[in-house]
């Protein structure tokens, strides 16, 4: 265990280093870049291989084909360079390869404002790509929790055999904190299941848990990473069936887990009359505001997911109690959409603030008092 | 007498399950893995690579399927992408013998840049691109790789685009190995995988191939024989070519032979002296 002053980047990198990074292959974007500066410094100290990549593109590629071949791997972009690595997600998703992205987020639509920040794609790490998936991604809001909630997303991406996301944003990757760094062995760290016999070995064949034993290239398994609807051999089989069959277990895997995946904090929620919703660097300034409202007699709470997909939606309808839910964000009101459907025989307002900083006290106050 | 089976010699190549093929008759993908295994196997052999090491990587088009027919540790990944798959491959376990195999969209069209940069690099992987002018999995539409004028099923009026001369290109940069040969010469294509096979950095080999389900159709050689010796008459073997030889040409003839043969240290002798 050190104690060290870091920014969220650095968390989230220390945090990869910890969980047994070993391949990091990326394409520098603002405000993700120094997150891969401090890789290429100290992983290969570490025993990892950094490389920045031709683009975001063969980045994701590229960190597929290494988790494939046995290490633990990871990127990280912004904006517009995980509109690009969309389709290798997809892939990542089909072939079942545990690898970590921490999306950065910063303004958008296209270039936005590649120095600022918002919470805007929030759907986008949900429905990145074509197809029918479930990605979980987590949503830390301080410099700790980056690094705590980037120890789960490995933990998840081994134990499911899945892409994870880290979704931080330009507030958080450049805002310094105490951070407690853990080591190996302080921290529980999961690694991917390998199968127990050569003979007989299908790549996506999976246990009772629905996930497959994986086996990495070079150790004569003859293993076939494939991207087409494929069977437990990896062969492709283009059949209502087989298709059926890949699909639900993809998604099964992920939502049997629940429980263990989703992970939310709560504050006041016992007694709130009001409970403001919300997460990631915008959360903490909502926190701010439920204890304003709190004193000046408000029955006020916070809900505060960390885990946004997938959503326990009977955690949510079992804890956010209340006549009168708001959902703050960073961007138009996308989580009150779901909020508003899980909770649906309850008032759910949206309190969407646009701002390419740090919303303020005064402008979060603004977004939710029209609302009481 | 009964009719007596026998295996064939490269059949511990292939998952036989999955024969037949879904290549059409006359394609000149199978004389083309033939010979590469042909020469994989003499490594094998000789002892200096084993079967366990070898990783086969091909993107999505007829060729990049060869990838899942070799019974070896194998990934079929998405179109253009096959590169930077190997590439992570790689990096992660530098023990890996990593083979790319895909057709001339796959490579040099939708993951042109990747090769660039795959030649630039001088990274330890070898890419063996089918040429075979069009692409073929989707339908025949135009390729880098079509000649001037060519009508396809995208270029219905001729092809506007001169095309790509890949051989000139990846030579022009940092690849230790760039080889053409043909499937109508498959004792060069053994010999160059082969002599690939021992080498490190970026080796790169050009097959160009026929397809008369989809090509010859448009060209008016829709006969696979027909096809096969209207290539073979047009290909011309030199040692030694020049970088000038290299552009495709049907009717001053197809250069093949090794156009770089080079051992300068691979990425991966720069990153081990870089961790040191």
């Amino acid at each position: 265990m050190r104690k060290v002053f870091a920014s969220g980047n650095i968390a989230v990198a220390e945090a990869a280093m910890t969980a047994g990074l070993k391949f990091y292959a990326g394409y520098p974007i603002t405000p993700s870049s120094d997150l891969m500066e401090y890789l290429a410094e100290e992983l290969p100290r570490r025993g990892g291989v950094v490389i920045q990549m031709e683009d975001e593109i063969a980045s994701i590629n590229a960190i597929i084909g290494a988790s494939n071949a046995g290490v633990k791997s990871m990127t990280a972009t912004s904006g517009p360079g995980l509109s690009l690595m969309a389709e290798g997600i997809g892939l990542a998703v089909i072939t079942e390869t545990p690898i970590v992205i921490a999306h950065v987020m910063r303004a958008g639509p296209s270039t936005g404002v590649p120095t600022k920040t918002t919470q805007s794609d929030i759907f986008m790490v949900r429905w990145l790509t074509h197809g029918d998936y479930i990605i979980p991604s987590f949503a830390p809001w301080s410099v700790q929790e980056a690094f705590d909630l980037t120890i789960k997303a490995f933990n998840t991406s081994e134990k499911l055999r899945t892409p994870v996301f880290i979704l931080s944003d330009a507030i958080l990757a450049h805002v310094w904190e105490p951070l407690v760094v853990k080591e190996p062995g302080e921290v529980e760290i999961i690694e991917r299941k390998t199968p127990r016999s050569k003979e007989g070995y299908m790549p996506y064949l999976p246990d009772e848990d629905l996930v497959p034993p994986m086996a990495p290239f070079g150790k004569g398994y003859k293993v076939l990473v494939e991207s087409l609807v494929h069977d437990e051999k990896g062969y492709y089989a283009p059949n209502n069936e087989k298709y059926k069959q890949l699909v639900t277990r993809l998604n099964a895997k992920i939502t049997r887990n629940i429980d263990w995946l989703f992970e939310y904090e709560g504050f006041f929620l016992d007694d709130a009359d009001i409970v403001l919703v919300a997460y990631g660097s915008v959360a903490r300034t909502v926190f701010a505001l439920a204890k304003q409202l709190r004193s000046s007699g408000l029955r006020t709470g916070l809900f505060r997911p960390k885990t946004l997909w997938p959503l326990h939606e009977k955690v949510i309808r079992d804890r956010i109690k209340g006549r009168k839910i708001i959902v703050v964000e960073n961007n138009i009101g996308k989580l009150a959409l779901d909020v508003e459907r899980i909770l649906c025989d309850r008032e759910v307002y949206k309190a969407p603030v646009l701002n390419l900083e740090s919303p303020t006290l005064k402008e979060v106050k603004e977004a939710v008092t029209q609302w009481l | 007498m009964a009719l007596t089976i026998k295996t064939h010699p490269l059949d511990r190549h292939l998952r036989t399950d999955r024969i037949p093929t879904l290549y059409c008759p006359g394609c000149g993908l199978g004389i083309g893995l033939g010979a590469m295994l042909r020469g994989l196997q003499k490594r094998i052999d000789e002892g200096s690579i084993s079967p366990d090491s070898v990783v086969w990587v091909g993107g999505i088009g007829c060729s990049a399927r060869l990838s899942f027919y070799v019974n070896y540790d194998s990934a079929h990944v998405l179109h253009g992408r096959a590169i930077p798959f190997a590439v992570g491959v790689k990096l992660a376990n530098p023990e890996l013998t990593v083979i790319v195999v895909g057709g001339d969209g796959d490579i040099a069209g939708i993951g042109g840049n990747h090769l660039l940069h795959a030649a630039r690099r001088n990274i330890d992987i070898i890419t063996v691109m089918f040429t075979n002018f069009v692409y073929a999995m989707t339908g025949g539409q135009v390729a880098p790789t079509t000649p001037l004028g060519v009508r396809t099923t995208t270029t219905p009026h001729g092809n506007p685009e001169p095309p790509l001369d890949v051989v000139k290109v990846v030579s022009s940069l940092n690849a230790n190995y760039v080889a053409r040969a043909s499937i109508t010469t498959p004792h060069y294509i053994e010999q160059y995988f082969y002599k690939a096979l021992g080498m490190r950095g970026f080796r790169f080999i050009e097959v160009v191939s026929t397809c008369p389900e989809v090509y010859g159709r448009h060209i008016g050689l829709r006969d696979p024989v027909e096809m096969y010796n209207e290539l073979k008459k047009r290909v011309i073997y030199k040692p030694r070519p020049t970088l000038e030889e290299a552009a495709i040409n049907w009717e001053k003839g197809i250069v093949i032979g090794e156009y770089i043969v080079r051992d300068n240290p691979g990425f991966i002798d720069f990153l081990r002296g870089g961790n040191k």
